[in-house]
């Protein structure tokens, strides 16, 4: 795990610059966004699922849905790979309607979804020659295509083993796998690293800025802040099937948050009786002072016996100052 | 972008008509992988039963019966289960297997996510279900033709009877299969439907022994029609009104497949 932990580092380290230098040369207005959906709706019953989304996805981006559970990530994704029929609104990929030659569409796309269906009854190789074969490609095209993909994603030496012998890890990065056998131009991945442990979360992280750095368009859903802020270019943060907000992480905690938290452990014992002002806000047994001023709070902390972590806001406190502290399921 | 597009759900319909396209091919041919890895139980459940069959009641009935519709009861007996079991076969693969792929597996949703479409997905199952029902009707002429109950070579017409009622018969069960609730629901097609037409449609006995009420009903099962197919074709009589017989197995088919799709199609495209 050493040795692919460093090739990943590696691998995030060259991703990074490359894509600031992308970020600085890239000017959206003149290409072609690759996905562009104007008042997309999608009603269930009565329901609005999706509620009138508007969002244009430029061309060798990553761009993240975010929300709780139940917010319309999945439905969105949904749409826009034409697995479920719009209620309303606009939607085009690559410029062409979603509904006019899906197939043609979905050779250009690459899919990771939520739950894992790779098909058990082959094994890893056997997985990704089939599936190039819904895709029309011949095996004789594909063998080094699937020698190459499975080293990328690690399983090189797994590729006689029989799916159900594989770990989470190990099914997921197939997954991801699978989805590139096309060549995609974009890749749609729903929860990509969901129930999985650190170093596979990890691992998964390095190929998908990888792929981002080749060009490739990412589109992901999450709600884990941490993968959205390392890999999203830009990103919105959605509930009940609306966007509460859009832009990059970085314009998202500059606009919703203030830039340091000081968090305060023990069950808020204390704190009413501080007197330096900050925003408060409580969740579980801690309490969160937002402030662009954390000195003179934290010298009267200092002085008092109270255990607190300080650090600078991220994409979790814009997250859950939108969504709101209480439980989702 | 200038130029407004289309709302997404226009053309959208359930109902549009269903384009076969090479693709089912893949669909085919990943089930035909998957049955050549558990080949050996395969064949064994499909030479074992009939070989049963055929020595238990055909020799054993046989015995008492001697001869039915002017042919050995073994001959008769032999062809009327080629029949049949061409369509539980199809019949079991098209809600089981099928179930199994669509729900637990989700394969479906993997192959979704690539060009092939919903009427791709089925129009392979359907290929396979029928190259099953092949695999089977041809184990069953084997054994008969061992046991020398089978007239000369104009036998293996029999077989392209056999593909054409697997298919005849997938089609209803892959409706059945697109409003399953569950494994259990198949079990109102087996009583309903499929138990009745093996008891009714000449597969055991002639059919012109049953009220004539009850026969006019039984001309309109499927089965009826691949049997008027096989006995004649398997004892060496000759064939009557095989166009008949023909059209009412292959229209039965593309109805079915047609109602499938677009059922099975609301199902997945919810």
């Amino acid at each position: 795990m050493a040795r692919a932990d460093a090739t990943l580092c590696a691998a995030r380290l060259r991703a990074q610059p490359d894509r600031r230098a992308q970020l600085l040369t890239q000017t959206p207005a003149t290409s072609e966004p690759v996905v562009s959906a104007r008042a997309l709706h999608k009603r269930y019953g009565g329901q609005s699922v999706v509620d009138h989304i508007d969002f244009d996805i430029p061309r060798g981006r990553c761009f993240g849905f975010l929300g709780p559970n139940g917010a319309g990530k999945t439905t969105t994704l949904r749409l826009l790979l034409g697995l479920t029929p719009a209620s309303g609104g606009e939607l085009r990929m690559f410029g062409e309607a979603v509904t006019d030659n899906l197939p043609a569409l979905r050779a250009r796309i690459g899919v990771v979804p939520q739950a894992d269906n790779l098909d058990p009854d082959f094994t890893v190789a056997e997985n990704l020659e089939i599936y190039a074969a819904y895709f029309g490609l011949r095996r004789a095209q594909v063998a080094p295509r699937i020698d190459a993909l499975l080293a990328f994603v690690g399983l090189a030496e797994r590729r006689g083993a029989r799916i159900p012998t594989l770990s989470g890890g190990m099914q997921r990065r197939l997954t991801i796998a699978r989805a590139l056998i096309n060549e995609p131009e974009l890749v749609v991945l729903d929860e990509p690293t969901t129930g999985l442990d650190p170093q596979a979360r990890h691992l998964i992280w390095g190929r998908l800025a990888e792929l981002r750095a080749r060009g490739t368009t990412l589109i992901l859903t999450s709600h884990y802040m941490e993968e959205a802020e390392r890999l999203c270019d830009e990103l919105v943060i959605m509930d009940a099937g609306r966007f509460l907000a859009q832009g990059s992480p970085a314009q998202l905690i500059a606009r919703h948050v203030e830039p340091e938290v000081i968090e305060i452990r023990g069950n808020g014992a204390g704190v009413d009786e501080l007197r330096t002002p900050c925003r408060v806000e409580r969740m579980g047994t801690s309490v969160y002072c937002y402030t662009a001023e954390p000195a003179p709070l934290l010298e009267e902390l200092a002085s008092r016996d109270l255990t607190f972590v300080h650090r600078r806001s991220g994409l979790e406190d814009v997250f859950l100052k939108l969504t709101g502290r209480e439980l989702r399921d | 972008m200038n130029a407004r597009a289309p709302t997404v759900e226009a053309g959208w319909n359930p109902w549009r008509l269903p384009k076969l396209r090479r693709g089912a091919l893949a669909v085919w041919h990943r089930n035909m992988l998957v049955w050549r890895r558990l080949i050996g139980p395969s064949l064994l459940l499909n030479f074992g039963e009939p070989s049963m069959y055929l020595l238990g009641l055909g020799f054993g009935l046989g015995h008492f019966i001697g001869e039915m519709a002017n042919m050995p009861y073994i001959t008769f007996l032999a062809s009327g289960i080629i029949a049949s079991s061409a369509m539980t076969t199809a019949s079991f693969e098209g809600m089981y297997s099928v179930y199994s792929r669509m729900v637990p597996q989700k394969t479906y949703d993997a192959i979704l996510a690539t060009p092939l479409e919903v009427h791709d997905i089925l129009a392979g199952e359907m290929l396979w279900c029928a190259t099953k029902s092949l695999i089977s009707g041809s184990a069953i002429l084997v054994v008969a033709a061992l046991l020398g109950s089978v007239s000369g070579w104009q036998a293996l017409w029999a077989l392209p009877v056999v593909f054409l009622t697997g298919l005849c018969f997938a089609g209803p069960a892959l409706v059945v299969n697109a409003v399953a609730t569950g494994y259990d629901f198949f079990n109102y097609y087996f009583v309903l439907a499929l138990t009745p037409m093996m008891i009714t449609c000449g597969v055991f006995y002639p059919i012109d022994t049953l009220p004539e009420v009850v026969q006019r009903l039984v001309h309109l099962l499927p089965l009826t029609h691949a049997v008027a197919l096989t006995r004649p074709l398997v004892s060496g009589q000759p064939v009557e009104q095989p166009l008949l017989h023909l059209t009412v197995l292959l229209a039965f088919a593309a109805v079915t497949y047609y109602v499938a799709v677009a059922l099975t199609r609301k199902r997945l495209h919810k």
